[in-house]
């Protein structure tokens, strides 16, 4: 399989969780970080598309699937260089989560902004659990019977 | 002889206005919500989606609101709005093997590692209308958690080898595994063909194909993968696997040298598993068809993937008899607002051609009649002319 190996670094998974936080999440983040220093939008918030590919039969050549609208936005918080990438058209929680990626970065704050984020984690680990329990309810088993003569 | 196009600005203004108002309709009934549309017709939007070639759920909500839930006219709108944005880049193949499944279902193997879910499926219903849906009573909620029942767990213990929550492996690398099966097309790192960038060209590679059926009309793909069914370029078809369920995508960023997980999207994957008969080098395996579809979309996928085996004829040294098999026929003709536009374009005003063909009609009638009058008439044309 022409698969990649699956290592993500700390900061994709920051961003993985960053792209699926409700704007009021990243809010309440950035809110316990009040008040923040001078924010300056290097990238000010930006909609565009992405083209989304695939695979033939699912790990092979790739091929291009049909587009989906993204958003970026870059912000520079003391010299950190924050940015976001995220699906939808969504400026204000583009830069909003670019504003975390700069928090992050800084190693001092670290903590604080990964202890801020634990509702979102718990929230999308919930949501899921609750998917995964009813799709298992579905589980099927299915019998192929023998007839007697055959 | 020249009629003018020119004019009805009133008449065009007064026109939208009284579409918008009929979309609108009874004032007495409340206006539909986009998130309404986007939460309970979500098939409607996925398949907006799908064929618009645009993911994003609300754009497409708000597209079938505006279209008064003309699905064309709703893809029309989708890929008009793209144009107007920019492209940041293309993201990394999505992996459908890391796939968080909703559904999967094989129609080859009973038993499968990681199991067979039906998830949210209008299989094995009794496709009777339901009146309690015409009341605002809640639907029964689903069920919870499995009960533990000894039979499940038996279940359990042959689904999971593999631990519980890993995405279940895809059912045709059982196949692939004794060779049984083609291999998927390597990856050689080149650029796929796009579509959106370069017009369709022939042939066409299998990439270029995928992309023209994934946003290619689902009536049209649906009728074509029947065709294959009914004998029209037979491929002997199995689900081999469908899934549906959410990715994550990635898109690579120049400026920070690493792929950015950009969120989920929800897909629907079909592997179809065909018969072939094998050549002088080739012992017999099976092949196959693959689809993939924004959303979940199932009727499409597999409609794709009937059709994506059946254009393969030329690699697999098939012969070529059927509609289905043909790629320029094809992928001419599968996309909806090309097609649309086409069609519906035969109504807007076409005075200037119509007034040079009712003046040839004239002429040769004339010349018809000139010459009529020193031959004898042949009576069918006596009869033509008599209809109104």
């Amino acid at each position: 399989m022409a698969t990649e190996p699956q290592t993500t670094s700390p900061r994709q998974d920051l961003m993985a969780l960053l792209a699926q936080a409700s704007q009021s999440e990243l809010d309440a983040v950035i809110e316990r970080f009040a008040p923040l220093p001078r924010v300056e939008d290097v990238r000010p918030a930006e909609v565009g598309l992405c083209m989304v590919r695939g695979r033939i039969g699912g790990d092979g050549s790739p091929f291009n699937l049909g587009e989906a609208t993204i958003t970026r936005a870059a912000v520079r918080l003391n010299a950190i260089i924050g940015v976001s990438y995220l699906l939808g058209r969504d400026p204000e929680r583009a830069r909003a989560a670019a504003l975390i990626d700069a928090l992050w970065q800084d190693t001092a704050a670290r903590p604080a902004v990964e202890e801020a984020l634990a509702p979102v984690q718990t929230r999308l680990t919930a949501l899921r659990e609750v998917e995964a329990a009813s799709t298992d309810a579905t589980r099927v088993e299915f019998f192929t019977l023998v007839r007697g003569e055959d | 002889m020249y009629v003018a196009v020119k004019g009805g600005e009133r008449a065009i203004r007064n026109a939208h206005d009284l579409l918008a108002q009929t979309r609108r309709g009874d004032p007495e009934v409340p206006e539909i919500g986009i998130d309404q549309i986007r939460e309970q017709l979500s098939l409607a939007v996925d398949r907006v989606m799908a064929e618009g070639s645009l993911y994003d759920r609300d754009l497409a909500a708000l597209a079938l609101k505006q279209a008064r839930g003309d699905a064309i006219e709703a893809i029309f709108l989708l890929r008009a709005l793209r144009t107007t944005l920019p492209r940041f880049g293309a993201t990394l193949p999505v992996d459908t093997g890391t796939m968080r499944v909703r559904r999967r279902v094989s129609a080859t193997f009973k038993d499968i590692p990681g199991g067979q879910v039906l998830g949210p499926t209008f299989d094995y219903t009794h496709r009777l209308l339901d009146p309690s849906l015409a009341t605002e009573a809640e639907p029964r909620k689903p069920a919870p958690a499995p009960k533990k029942s000894a039979q499940a767990k038996a279940a359990q213990a042959r689904a999971a080898v593999q631990e519980p929550s890993a995405p279940p492996p895809r059912v045709v690398d059982l196949l692939g595994d004794e060779g049984l099966i083609e291999p998927s097309p390597p990856d050689t790192g080149a650029e796929p063909p796009d579509l959106t960038r370069a017009p369709l060209a022939f042939p066409a590679e299998r990439e270029t194909r995928l992309q023209n059926l994934a946003r290619g009309d689902e009536g049209f793909l649906l009728a074509l993968g029947y065709s294959t069914q009914r004998g029209y370029a037979r491929t002997h078809p199995f689900v081999g696997e469908i899934r549906m369920g959410a990715v994550q995508v990635e898109l690579f960023a120049e400026e920070l040298g690493f792929a950015v997980p950009l969120g989920e999207i929800t897909l629907t994957e079909c592997q179809m598993v065909n018969q072939f008969q094998g050549s002088a080098e080739v012992p017999p395996q099976f092949t196959r068809g693959y689809g993939l579809v924004f959303g979940q979309s199932e009727r499409k996928a597999m409609s794709m993937a009937l059709v994506d085996r059946a254009l393969r004829w030329q690699e697999l040294g098939e012969e070529k008899t059927a509609p289905a098999q043909d790629a320029e026929f094809v992928l001419s003709h599968s996309d909806n607002v090309q097609a649309t536009g086409f069609v519906e374009h035969l109504k807007l005003p076409h005075y200037v051609d119509f007034q040079a063909e009712l003046d040839l009609v004239r002429r040769l009638r004339a010349e018809h009649a000139a010459r009529g009058d020193s031959e004898p008439q042949d009576e069918p044309t006596e009869a033509a002319e008599a209809t109104p």
